[in-house]
């Protein structure tokens, strides 16, 4: 039987460009240029090895975001996934964290699947929680922050790094996986891959393909609210010194003025 | 007043600083009920009283070693279903962060993770972040259920306030359900003994110019004299020069220190991530154009071999 392996991958906003809220205090998406987040590259990369390590596996990218998420489906792809699903509705709009797990969950057993992997956390949210709360929502075993994982025999293996301990887990499937960015290097899609994947199905979904209702989702369905962002002031231009023999020197005497030393 | 529950990290029975900071903090919104969990979870008693702790649930379990984070988190249930608090504080380890998820879906709450600080508020507590590699402060609260809030290392300060602490014993049942993740086999990790790096008053980080693993003991002698911890870059950890426990940035630590001092690294985007919100700044790189100079209060362009030893003799003289 074929291994069904779901990626569920994020379209975030580019780390390196200019991002900032937007006026109902959402994520601004529109303005700055988004991509698929690169902590879940590593995720599809896992997911492709373990694939190509079985005897039959499919891999199904997921993404819940706007239109513009398509361009994240589309990288997962040429990089070798098999066929994506996206869920787009205009009431996801501002929707959390618990919202998007609902989300998520529903639309991964809608899919079918064995395993699903994630990233270790979005670029942009950074909150590194939905793996656990997907295990918790779909009630299989939590197999996460992995830097080395593999399927074998229906039981998926992996090594946690955890703060005081590393950690070897292992459980039995259906599990949710996620996978740091000491995992492994991701490859680049290939010309062909890229081809490929213009060629690879994409199914979208909207909230009621999921029995999901607008008001437990959305701004208005959140179970936080952001009352207040402002952008840190920049930091005031500090002393600079040139090294001419006296730089220790002359360091060692703002660290003894700051009472460092 | 309220009760707010607060869970603690400890390694067999020794509490770790961020929970007394997070006692600290749940002093703000009301009664600190804390739940330690595990090996040691009643010897944490007496460092809790002594932080504002009004109690202490323990439960100790072979499952909390056992399982992945799953049994933690039906024992913190019980805890909430025994207490009925105004909110949940946790760590925000990438445990801390997982129990807190997991919690969140089974009671019906939303989450916040990595607030940095805490106050009451008219509609319940209200949370500050520091988010986009902290070019942004927000301020949130949570609408829905019961508040449950993840709060990063050296938020606050921590402050005595001996309260009464009486143990109880915490039933737990764990179910079945989640004894899913077995935990093989565990392997903790050897105290350098420098400070923790989330946890340490002053970090000293060196970077891809450090040039090599033989070179970081450079580092560690500067580090060791202004009693630091010590950090690296992605590039350092990449290159296997200094072990990944020890990386500073997005997928490292997230340090907040009174100082921070970096050496031969660039300041990417990413690693400011994880110190941007560091009190004093100081950067050691040959290339005046490298991104860290925007983010220093001192820097001091020139090559780290000349300035790092000798600024470590510097101190060491001024320390005596
Ligand atoms: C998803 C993602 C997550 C990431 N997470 C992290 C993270 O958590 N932490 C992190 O650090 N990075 C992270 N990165 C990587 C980050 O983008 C940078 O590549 C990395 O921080 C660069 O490290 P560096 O500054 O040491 O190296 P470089 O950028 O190569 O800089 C080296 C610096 O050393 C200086 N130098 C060289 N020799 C000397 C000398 N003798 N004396 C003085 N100065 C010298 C050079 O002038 C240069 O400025 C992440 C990247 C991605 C895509
Ligand atoms: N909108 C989304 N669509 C698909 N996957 C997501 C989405 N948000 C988060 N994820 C997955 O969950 C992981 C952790 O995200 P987070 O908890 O938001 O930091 C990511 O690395 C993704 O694998």
């Amino acid at each position: 039987m074929s291994l069904r392996i779901v990626v569920c991958v994020k379209y975030v906003p580019d780390a390196t460009g200019d991002r900032h809220f937007a006026e109902d205090l959402t994520v601004d998406r529109d303005d700055v240029d988004g991509l698929l987040s690169e902590l879940d590259e590593y995720a599809v990369e896992q997911a492709l090895q373990i694939k190509e390590a079985a005897d039959d596996a499919e891999i199904t990218v997921l993404t819940v975001g706007p239109e513009d998420a398509n361009d994240a489906l589309r990288k997962a792809l040429s990089m070798g996934a098999d066929k994506g699903v996206h869920v787009e509705d205009e009431d996801l709009h501002g929707t959390d964290a618990v919202g998007t797990s609902l989300v998520l969950a529903k639309a991964i057993e809608k899919t079918g699947y064995d395993l699903v992997v994630c990233g270790m956390a979005s670029t942009d949210g950074t909150m590194g929680v939905l793996p656990a709360m997907l295990a918790e929502r779909l009630g299989v075993p939590q197999v996460t922050q992995l830097s080395e994982v593999s399927v074998e025999g229906g039981v998926v293996k992996g090594r946690r790094d955890g703060d005081t301990a590393t950690e070897q887990l292992e459980a039995s499937l259906p599990a949710v996986v996620s996978v740091t960015d000491q995992s492994g290097e991701a490859r680049y899609p290939s010309f062909k891959g890229i081809m490929a994947a213009k060629k690879k199905p994409v199914e979208s979904l909207e909230l009621d393909d999921l029995d999901i209702d607008a008001d437990e989702v959305g701004l208005e369905g959140a179970w936080t609210k952001v009352e207040d962002a402002t952008e840190r002031p920049a930091r005031t231009a500090g002393t600079i010194v040139k090294d001419e023999g006296e730089g220790a020197k002359q360091l060692a005497e703002f660290l003894a003025g700051q009472k460092f030393i | 007043m309220a009760e707010v529950l607060v869970f603690v990290d400890h390694v067999d029975g020794a509490v770790r600083k961020p929970t007394l900071e997070l006692l600290t903090l749940a002093r703000r919104i009301g009664d600190p009920v804390a739940v330690s969990l595990g090996n040691g979870a009643a010897d944490t008693a007496s460092a809790l009283a002594e932080h504002g702790a009004v109690k202490v649930l323990t439960a100790d379990a072979p499952e909390f070693a056992d399982y992945l984070v799953a049994p933690k988190v039906d024992a913190l249930q019980a805890a909430y279903e025994a207490v009925s608090p105004a909110a949940v504080l946790l760590p925000s380890s990438a445990e801390g962060k997982e129990i807190a998820a997991r919690l969140a879906v089974r009671i019906g709450s939303g989450i916040i993770t990595d607030a940095v600080d805490l106050e009451a508020g008219d509609e319940g507590p209200v949370a500050t972040q520091s988010v986009f590699a902290a070019s942004f402060t927000t301020k949130s609260r949570i609408t829905k259920g019961t508040p449950v809030i993840t709060v990063k290392p050296n938020s606050a300060a921590p402050e005595a306030a001996p309260a009464a602490g009486t143990v109880e014993a915490l039933a737990v049942t764990v179910a079945d359900a989640s004894k899913g993740t077995k935990v093989v086999s565990r392997t903790p990790r050897e105290s350098t003994g420098r400070p923790d790096l989330t946890e340490a008053a002053i970090v000293v980080s060196g970077g891809r110019g450090v040039n090599g693993a033989e070179n970081f003991p450079v580092i560690e002698a500067l580090a060791d004299s202004l009693g630091a911890a010590v950090g690296a870059s992605r590039a350092a950890v990449d290159a296997g020069w200094y072990p990944h426990t020890n990386q500073v940035g997005q997928t490292g630590k997230s340090v907040s220190p009174q100082l921070y001092i970096a050496a031969g690294i660039s300041g990417a985007i990413q690693h400011r991530a994880g110190m941007q919100t560091s009190k004093t700044i100081v950067a050691i790189n040959k290339d005046e154009e490298a991104p860290i100079f925007d983010l220093v209060d001192y820097g001091v362009v020139g090559d780290l071999f000349n300035v790092v030893p000798a600024l470590t003799d510097e101190v060491k003289a001024r320390k005596g």
